[in-house]
């Protein structure tokens, strides 16, 4: 691999999907787009590398693109952000909202764990929110993990983690060796390909939006930009997770913590009003298909 | 510091399940089938017992119906281990009163998000 290979990849990269290849991260190219360049023909992934750079062939650049993003996710995951979904989140929808839809938006769900989390959740809440209905979106960049988040299937090793026991025999059935998730919390999730660097307003109003573990892969302009466009189309009275280890601190004043918690963000009123063009401007409509 | 019983006939898997729970400070006691398991509650309950199903002399069931009779025996927190990974096993094990249950394999991150779950830790 030659340092203009590597640059190459990581500028295609940042172009496609906004990850930064740090110099920290090289040690990933070759596990990662070894199985790519076998596939592909390539004697390594030295000449895949090359012939990224001389050829456009799209459907490897795909390949390369969904092989470099971090796919890590597990059942509820760090656990507080579903807490205080039950806690904070259906309890302030459950006063204000006269219907009783809620729009949640997985960002970059990956596999679907997170989603299917919210919806496993919000079945175990229905006693306690009668009225109230999650409409879930999940959207991820990647082809191969929108395909294992539809289908549902899980390994044994990923029911594991994370996900009590009683919620698995609740909603799962065993497949041989692997794991469904029952039709019910499967219909209650909508899952697109979409990537976070095109025009986001296509989505449509969110009342609660989840981008976890996303961002960091981002330079601070795209980081700055996916968080304003998420203010836009954030409900005023909506909510914003990120990841534990993540802050809109020094990146934009969009948002501001709600108090007493970590990760949970609202809309900084004054800042996200300037933020739109107009007051009535309406959002473009819903795109027919996935962009990426 | 808390005790946790590992109930297993194989010696490995007591020694694996010794070290991890040792490292999220456990006072580890260890029994090769059910009815040795079932003398040492008698002994001194322990705080949580990590328990296989199939075992010789006594399996991981019987021995759960029998704690759950014995005097302070509802204390324990038991968490199922097993190769055993079906509906049904899952299921009758939790009406038992065992509080989950862990597919072998199984490593560190699974027992850890596990005890967890039941407050262990």
């Amino acid at each position: 691999m030659t340092p203009e290979d590597i640059e190459h990849l990581a500028a295609l990269l940042k172009a496609r999907s906004g990850l930064i290849l740090g110099a920290d991260k090289t040690y990933l190219i070759e596990s990662r787009l070894a199985p790519i360049a076998r596939k592909e023909g390539f004697a390594n992934v030295a000449g895949l590398l090359t012939a990224l750079r001389t050829r456009r062939d799209e459907k490897v650049i795909l390949a390369v693109v969904d092989a470099m993003t971090t796919n890590e996710t597990f059942f509820f995951r760090d656990k507080t952000p579903f807490d205080q979904f039950k806690s904070d989140v259906l309890p302030a929808f459950a006063k204000s909202r006269i219907s009783g839809d809620i729009k949640v938006w997985c960002a970059a769900c990956s596999t679907g764990q997170e989603p299917y989390s919210l919806a496993m959740m919000m079945d175990e809440a229905r006693a306690q929110f009668p009225r109230i209905n999650l409409d879930i979106l999940a959207t991820d960049i990647s082809d191969r993990c929108l395909e294992k988040a539809q289908a549902g299937l899980y390994t044994q090793f990923e029911v594991q983690r994370g996900l009590p026991i009683t919620m698995m025999v609740k909603n799962f059935e065993k497949v041989d060796e692997m794991w469904r998730i029952s039709p019910k919390m499967r219909q209650g999730v909508r899952f697109r390909k979409y990537n976070l660097l095109d025009d986001l307003r296509g989505l449509g109003r969110m009342d609660v939006i989840y981008c976890r573990n996303v961002l960091i892969y981002f330079d601070i302009a795209t980081k700055k930009r996916v968080l304003e466009q998420m203010a836009t189309m954030l409900a005023d009275d909506g909510y914003l997770f990120l990841g534990a280890a993540e802050t809109v601190l020094g990146i934009t004043d969009a948002f501001k913590p709600l108090q007493g918690t970590r990760g949970l963000y609202v809309k900084n009123m004054s800042a996200s009003a300037s933020l739109r063009p107009s007051a009535t401007s309406s959002l473009p409509p819903l795109r027919a298909a996935g962009a990426a | 510091m808390k005790t946790c019983l590992v109930v297993d006939d194989s010696r490995v898997i007591r020694k694996v399940a010794r070290r991890i729970l040792e490292n999220l400070q456990f006072e580890v006691l260890e029994a090769a089938d059910g009815q040795e398991a079932l003398d040492a509650c008698k002994a001194a309950m322990p705080n949580a017992v990590l328990l296989d199903w199939n075992m010789p002399v006594m399996d991981g069931i019987t021995f759960l119906k029998h704690l759950r009779k014995e005097q302070g025996g509802k204390d324990p927190i038991v968490v199922f281990c097993t190769t055993e990974n079906d509906l049904s096993h899952i299921t009758e094990a939790l009406t038992e009163g065992a509080s989950e249950y862990i597919m072998k394999p199984f490593d560190g991150d699974i027992l850890e998000a596990k005890f967890q779950e039941v407050g262990l830790i």
